[in-house]
C-alpha cells in the first residue's frame, strides 16, 4: 500500500517530534522545541488563510493576544480553570474574526493588509493601555495549567519543559492533521480556487465571501490557541504577544517555509524560532540578519524553502 | 475656540509630516505598484544621520543635506537589490520584502548609531509664536512650509518637466513608456531616490519637535501608509489631504477623547472610510482585476 503524501507528512512530523529529544542535551532544547510547535500552530493557521485562500493578514498576533490574555484574565476575574479560559479565548477569537471578517475581507491586497494590521494594533493597544485590568506593558501572570500534576498521579513523570514539549507537539500534530485534511476536502478546493481567481471561483458556484470568512475564522482559532499555549507555557504574558512585530514574524515564518505547504510552514516556524537562539552569539546583528533573510528568501525562493527544495529534489530524481 | 485652534495647529504640523511620508508611498507605488513598508526608515535615517553628522561637527544645514543624500542612496539600493529583482512577485512577497528591508535598516541603524533618543536644535529657536490665543513652535512653521514647498515643487516637476512626465508615463504603462524611448528602470530608481529624500526631509524637519531614534520608522510608516490609503493610494493630492486629515483627527482625539487612544481612533476612522470608499477619498475607480 502506498502512503498518501498527507499521511507521509504527518508520520514524518510525528517521527521528528518523537525522535528529536534523543539528541537533546538539556531542558533548554525542549523549550525551543515547544516554542517551535507553538509558533508552528499559528503558522499552520496562516497557511490556510494565506496559502490556501490567498488572503493576507498582518494582524493575527491580535488573535494570539486574545488567546493569551484569556488564560491570564479568565482565571483571575471569572475564576475559570485555565483550560476553560483557553476555550473561552478561542471562542472569543472566532467570534471576533467572524464579526470583523465580513467587512474586512471585502478589501484586497494592500488594503486588506492595512485593515488587518489596524485590527492587530488595536488589540495590542487595548492590552497595553488598560493597565488596571491587563497589567499594561509590564505584563500579567498566567496560572499553572495543572495537567502535568494530573498525569503525575497516573505515574508519568515529566519535567516542565518535557511536558510542554509533548503537549504543544500534540496540538501541532492535530493542527497539521486538520489543515492537511482541509487541503484535500471540497472546502479546501474551494479555497484554493478563489486563491487563483475569485471570478472563476464564483462562476463555478463557490460562495467566495463565505469561504474567505471560513478561512479567516479558522486561522484566528489557530492563532488564539497558539497564544494561549504560549501564555500557559511561560506563565507570564505581555502585550508584545499581540504586537505588530509578532504578526510580521508569523507571516514571515509562513512565507519562509512556503505559504502553500503545511510542512513548509512548520519548517519556517522552526527556522525563524531557532534563529534568534543561534544568533544570540551575534546579538547585535540579529535584526539585520532577520531582515536580510526575509528579503533573500522572497527574492530568490518566492515559493518558500520547502516547495523550492522538493522541486529541486524531484528534478534530480 | 482657542482650544480648537490649538488642536488644529498641532494637527496640521503633525499632519504635514504624515503627508510627506504618504507622498513617499505614493511616488513609489505609482512607479512600481509596490507599497514600500520601509518608508518610515527613511524618516528615521533623515533624523539620525543629521544628528550624528551635526554632533561630529558639521553645520546643521550640511548635516541635513548629507542625511537626505544618504537616505536617497539607501532608497536606490533598496530598488536595485530588492524591488527590481522581485518584479512580478505577488503582493504578499512584496510586503515581506519591504518589511524585511525595514527591519534590516532598523537593525543597521541600531548598530551604526545607538539606541538613544536624539534631538538637534530647532532651526529658528524654541520661542512659541502666539496665533489667536493658541501657540505654535517656529519649528512647526518650518515643517508646514517644508511640506508645502515639497508638494509645490513636485507638482511643477510632474507637470512641467520632461523627466517628471516620463515618470508618470512609466507609472501609467511601463511597456508603452519603453516603446517611446523612456528608460523605465532609471525612472523607477529616480522614484525611489525621490521618495527616500522626501522621507528623510520629513525626519529632518520633525526631529527638533519629536526627537529621533532608531525605531521610530514603524510608527511613521503606519501613519504615512494610513494617510496614503485615506487619500487614495497613488494620488499625490490624496497624500496631502489624507496626511492633514489624519493629523487633525489625531489631534482632536487626543484633545477631546483620549491621548492614549489617538492612534486607535485614527485607525478606526480610516477603516470606516475604506469600507465606505475602498479606493480612498481621491482614488479613481480601481483598474485592478477584481
Amino acid at each position: 500500500m502506498r502512503l498518501s503524501s498527507k499521511h507521509l507528512t504527518l508520520l514524518v512530523l510525528l517521527a521528528i517530534i518523537l525522535l528529536a529529544p534523543l539528541g537533546f542535551p538539556s531542558n533548554f532544547y525542549y523549550r525551543i522545541g515547544s516554542l517551535i510547535f507553538v509558533n508552528g500552530l499559528a503558522v499552520t493557521g496562516l497557511v490556510i488563510l494565506i496559502g490556501f485562500a490567498g488572503q493576507i493578514s498582518l494582524g493575527h498576533a491580535g488573535f494570539a493576544g486574545i488567546g493569551a490574555y484569556a488564560c491570564a484574565l479568565g482565571p483571575q476575574y471569572l475564576g475559570l480553570h485555565p483550560a476553560f479560559a483557553m476555550l473561552l479565548g478561542t471562542a472569543l477569537s472566532a467570534a471576533l474574526a467572524w464579526l470583523i471578517g465580513r467587512p474586512i475581507l471585502r478589501l484586497q491586497g494592500y488594503y486588506l493588509a492595512v485593515a488587518t494590521l489596524g485590527f492587530g494594533i488595536l488589540v495590542s493597544m487595548v492590552l497595553a493601555n488598560e493597565a488596571s485590568i491587563t497589567g499594561g506593558p509590564d505584563g500579567h501572570e498566567v496560572p499553572e495549567l495543572g495537567l502535568r500534576k494530573l498525569i503525575e498521579t497516573i505515574g508519568i513523570h515529566l519535567s516542565n519543559a518535557q511536558f510542554w514539549y509533548a503537549f504543544s507537539g500534540l496540538f501541532l500534530l492535530a493542527g497539521t492533521w486538520l489543515a492537511l485534511n482541509l487541503y484535500d476536502s471540497p472546502s479546501g478546493r474551494a479555497l484554493r480556487a478563489l486563491h487563483d481567481s475569485e471570478i472563476a471561483a464564483r462562476t463555478v458556484g463557490v460562495d467566495v465571501a463565505r469561504y474567505k470568512l471560513f478561512a479567516f475564522v479558522l486561522s484566528a482559532v489557530y492563532a488564539s490557541l497558539s497564544g494561549s499555549l504560549l501564555a500557559l507555557m511561560n506563565k507570564f504574558i505581555t502585550p508584545d504577544a499581540a504586537g505588530f512585530l509578532h504578526s510580521v514574524e508569523l507571516v514571515t515564518m509562513t512565507v519562509l517555509g512556503g505559504a502553500g505547504s503545511v510542512p513548509g510552514a512548520v519548517a519556517g516556524a522552526a527556522l525563524l524560532t531557532m534563529l534568534p537562539q543561534v544568533l544570540t552569539v551575534l546579538q547585535d546583528y540579529e535584526h539585520m540578519i532577520l531582515g536580510l533573510i526575509m528579503m533573500l528568501v522572497m527574492i530568490f525562493l518566492p515559493a518558500g524553502l520547502v516547495p523550492s527544495m522538493s522541486r529541486l529534489l524531484r528534478g534530480r530524481a | 475656540m482657542t482650544e480648537l485652534l490649538q488642536y488644529v495647529l498641532s494637527g496640521v504640523t503633525v499632519g504635514a509630516v504624515y503627508a510627506l511620508v504618504a507622498l513617499g508611498f505614493t511616488i513609489i507605488y505609482n512607479a512600481s505598484h509596490v507599497v514600500n513598508f520601509a518608508q518610515g526608515e527613511f524618516v528615521m535615517l533623515g533624523g539620525m544621520v543629521t544628528f550624528f553628522a551635526w554632533q561630529a561637527g558639521l553645520p546643521l544645514p550640511l548635516a541635513a543635506a548629507l542625511a537626505i543624500v544618504a537616505a536617497a542612496a539607501v532608497g536606490v539600493a533598496l530598488n536595485k537589490f530588492a524591488v527590481e529583482r522581485a518584479r512580478g512577485a505577488p503582493v504578499v512577497s512584496l510586503i515581506i520584502i519591504t518589511i524585511g528591508a525595514s527591519i534590516f535598516l532598523r537593525g543597521g541603524a541600531q548598530l551604526v548609531f545607538d539606541k538613544q533618543l536624539h534631538r538637534f536644535p530647532s532651526f529658528s529657536g524654541d520661542e512659541p509664536i502666539t496665533v489667536g490665543g493658541a501657540t505654535i513652535l517656529p519649528q512647526g512653521l518650518w515643517v508646514i512650509a517644508g511640506a508645502a514647498m515639497v508638494f509645490a515643487s513636485l507638482y511643477v516637476f510632474f507637470t512641467r518637466t520632461l523627466t517628471g512626465k516620463a515618470i508618470l508615463a512609466t507609472a501609467n504603462n511601463r511597456v508603452a513608456a519603453r516603446l517611446v524611448g523612456i528608460n523605465t528602470d532609471y525612472m523607477m530608481t529616480l522614484s525611489f531616490a525621490l521618495s527616500a529624500a522626501i522621507g528623510a526631509l520629513a525626519g529632518v524637519l520633525m526631529t527638533p519637535i519629536t526627537l529621533t531614534s532608531y525605531d521610530l520608522g514603524v510608527a511613521y510608516a503606519l501613519k504615512g501608509f494610513a494617510a496614503a490609503m485615506l487619500g487614495g493610494m497613488g494620488v499625490p493630492a490624496g497624500a496631502l489631504v489624507g496626511g492633514l486629515l489624519l493629523g487633525l483627527i489625531e489631534a482632536m482625539t487626543a484633545g477631546y477623547v483620549s491621548s492614549v487612544y489617538k492612534d486607535a481612533v485614527a485607525f478606526i476612522v480610516i477603516l470606516a472610510v475604506l469600507f465606505a470608499m475602498p479606493q480612498g477619498l481621491f482614488g479613481g475607480k480601481s483598474t485592478d482585476r477584481v
